[in-house]
């Protein structure tokens, strides 16, 4: 039992943050820290910078132009953007898609399509989730017609994220009725451009246009594109969740979360003194930070098994639970650190370019939307009911 | 012991809901994003007509009621539909103090307010006083004949849409006394006032307000010199009595909607409503709403007391009020899914309407500290 780093792991941090410190353009590390909304440039901008060293694709193999990272160094590189206040890697080609094209597309869509997501010539976007398709994902139920060399798409797809910037979207369709609803299930790589393609932006509570419809009207898409075997996709669709997993504690967001609220703690004051000496406060910040201590550790130990070749099963389900509890708990401090300054609606603060300052404390500014937003966190990627199923299926074998 | 409403407060409340429920279409809330002050004037018109406004004053302020449990009835109302109209800010607030306060000249604008005529707003607090009530660092100095002030007031809820607004400021004593604290009817049009105006999260608009050698002949002052700090408590109480009235109200049509959506949704082939995991959250959504009802009639049957027992229980319900508040509007949400997180969905303005009470006249640990320096020490 070591809770230390190795010394190699520690080089490695250390050459982690110099990169960062050297790199991170101050404008995109000041909008991550505020809360404010990064554009589509933002982001290209980004993958742009740690691609050209080597770095965007940290959990790619070597040979496809990745890292070729462990487990340990890729949690040492988030915890090392978060603290940066580095923009997050926009997940859906480098860590969802890449993986399963790696695994199980052709040779032909490997060279054709990875190079693409490492160069940004391609903005992925995840077709999985539909009006009746929530936590039931093996009910989807858009279909994929074969006609000669095309399938034919008809359906919906739904919270599509960041939908409004792709020009590509991988989906789960059906091709078959056959037998039970995940052994007819297709993974098609689809041009958003296609003819019969619609994007409807839906608004969430915060006023963000953060998620999509997706409409899909008779939409031809070349056989080629699908992955892997027909009727196979489920299989496909699973392998791509475990990868959308990694990271799931959210351990980095939650440090630098817990940091901004004692630094609001520490400038409100209630009562004459600052609201960090106010017991009551003071104690919720308390208890999240405990948790948050142990948690990191939970997270480390995944990590450290992850390393040594195990893949992480239910553990994955426990720290997307507890991940998610603590970073909403810190989300809901904020809010109430902020007082009366939460109530205004700030939806020019969101955005870039704003003339007007800030109606309270600029720290004040986006955190009621930020609370908002991250009710999503125990919905998305398998809502914590979904995963705390997982976790009482495992141990309790009914 | 009888938790019957009287004949008279039960037709209030049915016309009242019956009036809210044509009123508040539902392409009505996108239509008053684009309004000027936020508000719907011709639902405030029918209020006014309903008599509603004038069932939050006693008779001799020329209303008909104003009781704790007319304000309860009142406002769980206008919560069942996520009402956005200021009535807290234009007659419990704006009005109650000059009904209070006024000279017969002043007064006149609670008959304005009762008619539905007059919008008021309280510039009270500022961007350091937090919840603290008596902490006030805006000033007015003698001028004359007149005074003139100067400071800052925060997050003054209806300022856009009034005709005058109540700002306090101190005569005298230093920030955090409660003696010193003087108030002033200002037209909203008095140079040296500037207000920038915003949308608010809940619905409704605010200003930020600027008091730069803002020049106020003697007759604006409200009530005596630097003795306004009972009736603005007085006043306070009585709006935590409506804004929780308003959440009770808001919590109980969350509860609807999220019963039918646990009845209709369908997920792994049943109704999610049959998934054991949700019934026990559901019912433990349940008793806490029940808890909220009944903190209501506490703080209802309580708000004329003397002033140390009504701010016992002011600071109890709203305390259990900020709690059940967040757990309801939460779960009704992560219950809901993705569909509970839209703009378009009917739940999203009521539940950011739920949580945003927190944020008003003291939040859950503010009236938690409060209720242990005035019940338990």
């Amino acid at each position: 039992m070591d809770l230390n780093y190795t010394e190699e792991q520690q080089a490695f941090r250390d050459e982690v943050r110099s990169f960062l410190a050297e790199n991170l353009p101050s404008r995109l590390a000041d909008k991550v820290k505020f809360g404010k909304t990064l554009t589509k440039q933002d982001h290209e901008e980004w993958h742009a910078i740690l691609n050209e060293k080597g770095w965007l694709a940290g959990n790619w193999p070597t040979a496809f132009g990745g890292a070729g990272w462990n487990a340990v160094q890729r949690h040492i590189f988030e915890d090392e953007m978060t603290s940066a206040a580095a923009p997050r890697i926009v997940p859906f080609g480098l860590a969802m898609l890449g993986p399963v094209l790696q695994k199980f597309g052709s040779k032909a869509q490997q060279d054709h399509y990875l190079p693409r997501i490492l160069n940004g010539d391609d903005w992925w976007c995840q077709g999985y989730s539909e009006p009746g398709a929530g936590s039931d994902l093996a009910s989807v139920r858009t279909t994929a017609e074969r006609d000669g060399d095309h399938y034919v798409v008809n359906g919906q797809k739904t919270w599509t994220t960041l939908g409004q910037h792709a020009n590509m979207i991988f989906c789960l369709v059906r091709t078959s009725k056959e037998g039970k609803p995940q052994e007819g299930i297709s993974f098609l790589l689809v041009d958003m451009n296609s003819p019969g393609i619609k994007v409807r932006p839906i608004v969430l509570i915060d006023g963000e246009p953060e998620v999509n419809e997706v409409f899909f009207d008779d939409v031809r898409v070349p056989v080629e594109n699908r992955v892997g075997e027909e009727n196979k996709g489920w299989t496909y669709a699973k392998y791509l969740l475990t990868h959308e997993r990694t990271n799931i504690a959210g351990v980095g967001f939650a440090n630098a979360g817990l940091e901004n609220l004692k630094r609001i703690a520490r400038a409100e004051r209630a009562n004459g003194r600052p609201l960090i000496e106010n017991p009551h406060f003071a104690a919720r910040i308390a208890r999240v930070e405990i948790d948050l201590m142990a948690m990191s550790t939970t997270n480390l130990r995944v990590v450290s098994k992850a390393a040594a070749g195990q893949a992480p099963g239910a553990e994955s389900s426990m720290l997307k639970v507890k991940g998610t509890i603590i970073r909403q708990e810190i989300n809901a401090l904020t809010r109430t650190a902020v007082g009366p300054y939460a109530m205004p609606f700030a939806s020019e603060a969101l955005e870039d370019g704003s003339n007007l300052g800030p109606v309270g404390p600029a720290y004040a500014e986006t955190a009621t939307a930020q609370y908002l937003n991250n009710r999503k966190l125990s919905i998305y990627g398998g809502s914590n009911e979904v995963q705390r199923s997982i976790l009482s299926k495992a141990i309790l074998e009914l | 012991m009888n938790f019957e409403l009287t004949e008279e407060r039960q037709m209030l409340q049915d016309g009242l809901r019956r009036f809210l429920r044509e009123s508040y279409t539902p392409t009505l809330r996108a239509e008053l994003a684009q309004q000027d002050a936020g508000f719907s004037r011709s639902i405030w018109s029918g209020l006014a007509e309903m008599g509603v406004i004038g069932a939050l004053f006693d008779e001799d302020d020329g209303g008909f009621a104003g009781a704790g449990f007319d304000i309860s009835v009142v406002f769980e109302e206008l919560g069942r539909v996520g009402a956005v109209d200021p009535l807290i800010d234009t007659a419990l607030l704006g009005g109650g103090l000059i009904a209070a306060l006024g000279n017969d000249t002043q007064k006149q604008n609670v008959e304005g307010v009762i008619d539905g005529s007059i919008q008021l707003a309280l510039a009270h607090g500022e961007p350091a006083s937090r919840f603290d009530l008596s902490h006030v660092e805006s000033t007015a100095t003698g001028d004359g004949d007149g005074f003139v002030l100067n400071g800052r007031k925060a997050v003054v809820i209806n300022a856009p849409a009034a005709d005058h607004i109540l700002v306090s400021a101190r005569t005298s004593g230093d920030v955090a006394d409660q003696d010193g604290i003087s108030l002033f009817l200002v037209p909203t049009s008095t140079p040296g006032m500037t207000l920038r105006g915003y949308a608010l999260v809940s619905g409704g608009e605010a200003a930020e307000i600027l008091l730069d050698d803002v020049r106020l002949d003697r007759a604006a002052l409200l009530g005596g010199e630097g003795s306004a700090f009972e009736a603005i408590s007085r006043v306070q109480a009585r709006a935590t009595l409506a804004i929780s009235a308003e959440a009770l109200g808001l919590m109980e049509s969350i509860r609807e909607l999220t019963t039918d959506y646990l009845r209709t949704r369908k997920q792994f082939g049943k109704p999610i409503g049959k998934f054991q995991a949700l019934q026990h959250r559901m019912a433990d959504v349940l008793i806490e709403i029940e808890q909220a009802r009944s903190a209501v009639i506490n703080l209802a049957g309580h708000i004329d007391a003397p002033a140390d027992i009504r701010d016992k229980h002011v600071s109890a319900t709203k305390n259990l009020i900020g709690n059940v508040a967040k757990l309801v509007a939460e779960e009704s949400i992560q219950m809901h899914g993705g569909i509970g997180m839209t703009e378009e969905y009917e739940l999203g303005h009521l539940a950011k309407r739920l949580i945003m009470v927190d944020h008003r006249f003291g939040d859950a640990i503010y009236h938690l500290e409060r209720f242990i320096a005035l019940a338990v020490a």
